[in-house]
């Protein structure tokens, strides 16, 4: 997030987007209808109709694959009604000439064509959002999930910066994360082009500054294998062996048809986690490691908030953290460097070769609860938002977006667009959330969401189970008619592996952040019987 | 009787709730909210009421395993470490550094990140290195 809870009080418009909050992020919803209560009016743009929406005060749906070109709109009826900041565009931004022309095209009643959004409604949207003081936009996956996911978030910034909402208390593009360290993961350099705080492995100045820190003397300079590459690379053999620390892409990952061949194509699969998942039984060895609970350690929330994990009990059932695990590989390898005792002796490192965290101590999370980095020295008291008085490049650039349809879409073969998504009692792929009984009896098992149009179409009446095809597999589960999708769209969430999404879903990459287009894939529904 | 209240950081998604896991005698029996905590300012969500829930769960994995004859058998820690290490460093001398991919862990801390990280380029030699952030 460029800005942090504190500040975002402040916000007179949230902009919500492609964010089921109330489900995935339960506390930051109860924040943002406290603000509501307060007077701030929320925006939320999506195409299912989530308890979000249900609240806001307007809602506009899109059709799944077309938010390229709601931005324009947006953006397109702030310029033709002089709504832009042009202050903020002349002092502190570049590239607006070509964005002008761009937007240009985007009427609003073109952007209804291609959005089904409503003419005056956006226009309703662009006043609202442009007009107030304090403005913030907030979005999840249901932003980056598309093969035009990098694009959508340039549109977020695009239109923060055409109206001066960014660099000032209760402003900004904030991102909500899904997994509670992604960021941190992100952050340390669990990357395949840069070392932590995002310093490229492909210049040589970073890399010197590594090899002397680590003791090596020469740091591979190539951009390395993203995870969909990596699956590529196991099943044509580039690849031969993958050690896979608590993560379970053999139900997280697109087309997980495709992935389970790959792993299984491995001559050596490491897996280290809490319980035998999916991706772990596929392992030649699997190394049981620590709960959070059972070790120390730091967290970074979406807020870039650094804060203390601490130990609670000993590691239960003999396994070890997964500090202990790699210091023990490293170490046993012959590898320097990895004589490490506690987390504290780790994030001392992270201290010297990380400048964002560069002032981030244990001594001070003990003293302060918690530092939002960038935080480079011991005196510095963290920065809760960015970009204040100039971005990160300096000028902030714009970027000039034509709308793109999703990688597939519908068509009379598989006539319906599946969304997949995530639901409040589970997690991710469900191996801790699953075993927890109060959430498990919540919701059981996989229930897939179709407009009662469709199903009184299909035929769904009193039969509850459907069969899902796409062009890359099948799966039956119980449907439930709900006005919460719009006909022509099902809705699934993921974390089930008796009915699991991501056989269904679109492998297509973004070309630059290579997210999957897990929001929008063509399917067949019919009813299973 | 022992009883001890341990501040933390929920797992269950980005927003980084803080809560208390309540301790007694050696056992996580319950969580409390943490009044004071800038994020969640007392609240939680029904994940974060019931994050102690899965730590004593009967599925936990009791030893390392080892597959042996197409079959996931129970090893010793010794033996599983042994085994990496050989494997790993066997794999990487025969078909290169760039044979080998790591994925890091958007569940793991800062800390084992750091580390999963720099043993993949410092140790095996390779920048194949990444994770499920995109998921
Ligand atoms: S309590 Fe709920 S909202 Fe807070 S971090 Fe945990 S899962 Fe997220």
């Amino acid at each position: 997030m460029t800005n942090s809870f504190p500040d975002l009080e402040e916000a007179q418009v949230i902009l919500i987007t492609g964010s089921n909050t109330t489900e995935q992020h339960p506390i930051i919803a109860t924040r943002l209808i406290k603000l509501q209560d307060k007077g701030a009016k929320i925006i939320v743009i999506d195409p299912r109709y989530t308890q979000i929406a249900q609240i806001a005060d307007i809602y506009l749906r899109q059709k799944p694959g077309t938010d390229l070109a709601w931005f324009n709109g947006l953006m397109h009826v702030i310029l033709r009604d002089n709504l832009a900041n042009q202050d903020f565009i002349k002092e502190r931004t570049e590239g607006f000439e070509e964005l002008k022309a761009k937007v240009a095209d985007y009427t609003p009643e073109r952007v209804e064509e291609i959005t089904g959004i409503p003419a005056e409604k956006l226009v309703e949207v662009a006043h609202l959002y442009a007009k107030a003081e304090r403005s913030a936009i907030f979005y999840c996956m249901g932003i980056t999930q598309h093969t035009t996911g990098v694009q959508h978030v340039w549109q977020c910034a695009n239109l923060a910066m055409l109206t001066g909402h960014i660099g000032r208390p209760g402003t900004g593009v904030n991102p909500l994360r899904g997994q509670n360290n992604v960021q941190g993961a992100c952050d340390m350099g669990g990357l395949p082009n840069v070392f932590p705080a995002y310093q490229p492995v492909t210049k040589d100045d970073a890399r010197e500054k590594f090899q002397q820190a680590w003791g090596v003397e020469k740091l591979p300079a190539e951009v390395g294998m993203t995870i969909m590459e990596m699956m590529h690379g196991l099943e044509n053999g580039k690849v031969k062996a993958m050690w896979v620390m608590g993560e379970n892409p053999s139900l997280s990952d697109p087309d997980i048809n495709h992935v389970n061949k790959a792993l299984q194509a491995a001559e050596f699969l490491i897996v280290q986690d809490v319980f035998l998942s999916e991706t772990a039984q596929l392992a030649h060895v699997v190394l049981p490691a620590a709960s959070y609970a059972e070790k120390d350690g730091t967290f970074s929330n979406t807020e870039r908030r650094v804060q203390r994990v601490r130990k609670a009990i000993e590691p239960l059932y003999g396994s070890k953290s997964d500090m202990e695990i790699i210091c023990l590989v490293a170490r046993k390898m012959g590898a320097r460097g990895f004589d490490f005792e506690t987390p504290q002796q780790v994030m001392a490192e992270i201290n010297q070769l990380t400048p964002s965290y560069g002032g981030i101590t244990y001594e001070r999370l003990e003293e302060l609860g918690a530092l939002i980095w960038p935080c480079p020295n011991g005196e510095h008291p963290g920065t809760p938002f960015l970009h204040k008085d100039k971005f990160a490049r300096g000028l902030g650039l714009f970027h000039a977006i034509d709308h793109q349809p999703p990688a597939e879409e519908p068509d009379e073969e598989y006539p319906f667009i599946l969304t997949t998504g995530r639901i409040m009692f589970h997690y991710h792929t469900g191996t801790m959330t699953r075993r927890i009984e109060k959430l498990d009896r919540e919701v059981p098992t996989c229930v897939i969401e179709i407009n009662p149009a469709d199903a009184s179409r299909i035929g769904l009446n009193g039969k509850n189970k459907v069969r899902l095809q796409s062009r890359r597999g099948e799966l039956i589960a119980e449907a439930k008619t709900t006005e919460r999708v719009d006909p022509g769209v099902v809705f699934m969430p993921f974390h089930f592996v008796e009915a699991a999404a991501n056989i269904l879903t679109n492998p297509a990459l973004d070309p630059v952040a290579k997210i999957p287009e897990y929001k929008v894939c063509a399917v067949r529904v019919e009813l299973a019987e | 009787m022992e009883y001890k209240n341990v501040l933390t950081t929920c797992p269950f998604c980005g927003t980084g709730c803080g809560f208390f896991l309540q301790v007694l005698d050696g056992k996580i029996v319950g969580v409390l909210p943490d009044k004071k905590h800038p994020v969640s300012q007392g609240s939680l969500c029904v994940k974060g009421w019931n994050a102690h829930g899965f730590i004593y769960h009967e599925d936990r994995l009791k030893s390392p395993l080892i597959r042996r004859n197409g079959k996931l058998v129970e090893a010793s820690w010794d033996e599983a470490i042994e085994l990496v290490a050989t494997r790993l460093g066997e794999i990487k001398a025969k078909h290169g550094p760039d044979s080998i991919a790591l994925l890091a862990s958007a569940k793991a801390t800062n800390e084992e990140n750091y580390l999963f990280q720099k043993f993949g380029r410092a140790v095996i030699g390779t920048n194949n290195i990444d994770h499920c952030a995109r998921l």
